[in-house]
């Protein structure tokens, strides 16, 4: 295991710290972290990424596309927890984008760490799914050792160690939520840079920019599940009009007493906003339909 | 005194030339282009298993360095991967990781499944931090069913039910997204496959000449080299060429003797090597 984790570069015991950026830039995450700017961060460390990244795209001058397919994999996403009377709903979209070009339109992005803690990724798909199969590793081992389940807090401080410790080299925002019989439904978000903080509802991703004012707006205390589950469809697909970065289906995790419940919300189901349009096969069955009307004098 | 030097290398990716490279491309030399496969890579899941898909051209800038290369590469019996980005670093990775799960499967004794390469290849390149460019489609069938995974040269996987990866990737996922559906049969899928990487040559300019195609199902796999040749040669003068003798002055003439043709059984040689590893592991009972 040593042998893996070294080279990786990534270390949990934080004794060892690896600096990989030494092409002579600057770390871009270093100097930006804060919780009220997290959208506009993940935004400009995406930007600042794909600069590092200059030198192989001048190799491939020859394909110059706008799509830029080499840019690393991310979610630009929208992920959203809630906490309900009872236990926890942790929603997001399923758009991985790499450049201007969706890699994947139906991504899972919410991961399972235990039986009774999932986590919702944004920022880097890489740096988040070795993250969670880290953490999963990790949660595995402590539960063996423990003799029952993990709780909520044991697993997103998990996540907090990996992330906070080698927040050089990760780009990853996750929103931690599960069920554990003492403390009950809990949600912990843990930004860019490995902070922790415990929140009754949390939201990220680059879509979540536009949902801080809804939220205000619609979240009160001790919903029922169906509400709760109606507020993360509804506020996700607000971001998903709004945000380019998010898009397709969303998919519900609910977390309480009894287990775990999946659900899978299509586009069409999802309601329509302003200006969006009903979906058609073709704008010409639009167009085509209406006879003008003579002109009367 | 132990020196700098001294200190063992922790492995991984030696980022000491990196300043000067960078030093050197700012004062204007040009770094030698790589030899990449400009490609189109697809792959889908149909009834029985899952179906593979390449186009065969590699490219160094400009130039086509090879108009007919393999990008389906085998990684186990049941497993193949399709390769995109530069062509040293897709060899090198999945050379690697097929040695890997072959030297896992004497170990454990069981098929090769497809999750453990995915694993392999994913840590591998997210150590890499990127710099190992390879893309892939990985597709295969073991025990628990047909899996097709794509993976990222950062170390991030999706697994779909259609694929397409490589600079053709938007022309193939355009022929996927508006006629694959669930339950094809063997003869659509493999249809399907080549339309999306005729779509890619035809409108990509880093990916030409001919589809490979290869059929993984449960306990077959079939690999149809050159599934379809679109671009055969039409400059050949149909007259033929008429060289006159005498034209060419040729200044040495050397005659070399070629002495009986050897035909080497490598089945046979594979039997020795699993013989040698049975005996030195005790697996044979030594008899008197």
């Amino acid at each position: 295991m040593e042998n893996k984790l070294s080279g990786f570069g990534l270390d949990p015991t934080g004794v060892e710290r690896r600096t990989f950026l030494e092409e002579g830039e600057s770390s871009p995450k270093q100097s930006l972290y804060s919780l009220s700017l997290s959208a506009s961060l993940y935004l400009a460390c995406f930007h600042l990424l794909s600069l590092k990244l200059g030198f192989i795209l001048l190799l491939l001058s020859i394909y110059k596309m706008d799509l830029d397919l080499s840019a690393p994999h991310s979610t630009g996403t929208t992920i959203i927890g809630v906490t309900y009377n009872g236990g926890v709903v942790l929603g997001a979209d399923s758009r991985t984008s790499t450049g201007m070009y969706v890699a994947n339109r139906a991504s899972d992005k919410i991961t399972e760490l235990t039986d009774n803690v999932y986590v919702c990724r944004s920022g880097s798909a890489a740096d988040t799914q070795v993250i969670s199969d880290y953490v999963r590793y990790f949660l595995h081992q402590h539960t063996i050792q423990l003799g029952q389940p993990a709780t909520v807090k044991v697993a997103a401080n998990l996540v907090r160690l990996l992330s906070y410790q080698n927040k050089n080299m990760l780009q990853a925002g996750v929103i931690v939520g599960g069920w554990d019989k003492y403390e009950g439904g809990q949600i912990y978000s843990v930004p860019l840079g490995g902070t922790i903080l415990r929140q009754p509802f949390s939201i990220g991703g680059s879509g979540s920019s536009y949902l801080y004012g809804f939220f205000d707006q619609a979240w009160k205390e001790d919903m029922t599940h169906e509400e709760a589950e109606q507020l993360v469809v509804k506020a996700a697909s607000l971001a998903m009009a709004r945000d380019g970065a998010s898009g397709g289906v969303v998919r519900t995790v609910t977390i309480n007493a009894e287990g775990v419940t999946r659900k899978f919300y299509g586009g069409d189901t999802l309601p329509l906003w302003h200006d969006e349009l009903e979906p058609t096969n073709s704008l010409l069955d639009l167009l085509s339909s209406s006879v003008p009307e003579p002109m009367s004098t | 005194m132990v020196k700098m030097t001294d200190l063992p290398t922790k492995g991984g990716f030696s980022f000491d030339l990196c300043t000067r490279n960078q030093m050197l491309l700012d004062k204007g030399v040009q770094m030698p282009p790589f030899r990449k496969t400009g490609t189109t890579i697809v792959g889908l899941v149909f009834q029985d298993g899952v179906v593979l898909g390449a186009d065969t051209r590699a490219t160094e800038g400009p130039i086509v360095a090879d108009k007919n290369c393999e990008k389906i590469h085998f990684m186990a019996p049941n497993i193949y991967c399709c390769g995109a980005g530069t062509a040293a670093d897709t060899e090198a990775v999945t050379d690697m990781v097929s040695s890997q799960l072959q030297l896992h499967r004497y170990a454990t004794g069981r098929e090769s499944r497809v999750v453990t390469a995915l694993t392999l290849l994913k840590s591998h390149l997210f150590s890499y931090q990127g710099h190992v460019s390879a893309a892939l489609v990985l597709g295969g069938v073991d025990v628990t069913g047909p899996h097709l995974q794509t993976v990222y040269p950062h170390g991030s996987t999706d697994t779909l039910p259609f694929a397409t990866m490589g600079s053709g990737s938007l022309a193939a996922m355009s022929v996927f997204e508006s006629k694959y559906r669930e339950g094809l049969t063997r003869e659509e899928g493999i249809e399907l496959v080549a339309e999306a990487i005729c779509a890619g040559i035809f409108n990509d300019l880093g990916s030409g000449s001919n589809v490979d195609v290869c059929v993984i199902t449960k306990g077959q796999t079939e690999y149809l080299r050159n599934y379809q040749l679109p671009n055969p040669r039409t400059y050949i003068s149909s007259k033929g060429y008429s060289f006159v003798k005498g034209q060419t002055v040729f200044l040495e003439q050397l005659l070399l003797l070629v002495s009986k043709l050897v035909h080497v059984e490598a089945i046979f040689q594979l039997r020795v090597d699993e013989w040698q590893y049975r005996i030195n592991w005790g697996l044979v009972p030594c008899l008197c």
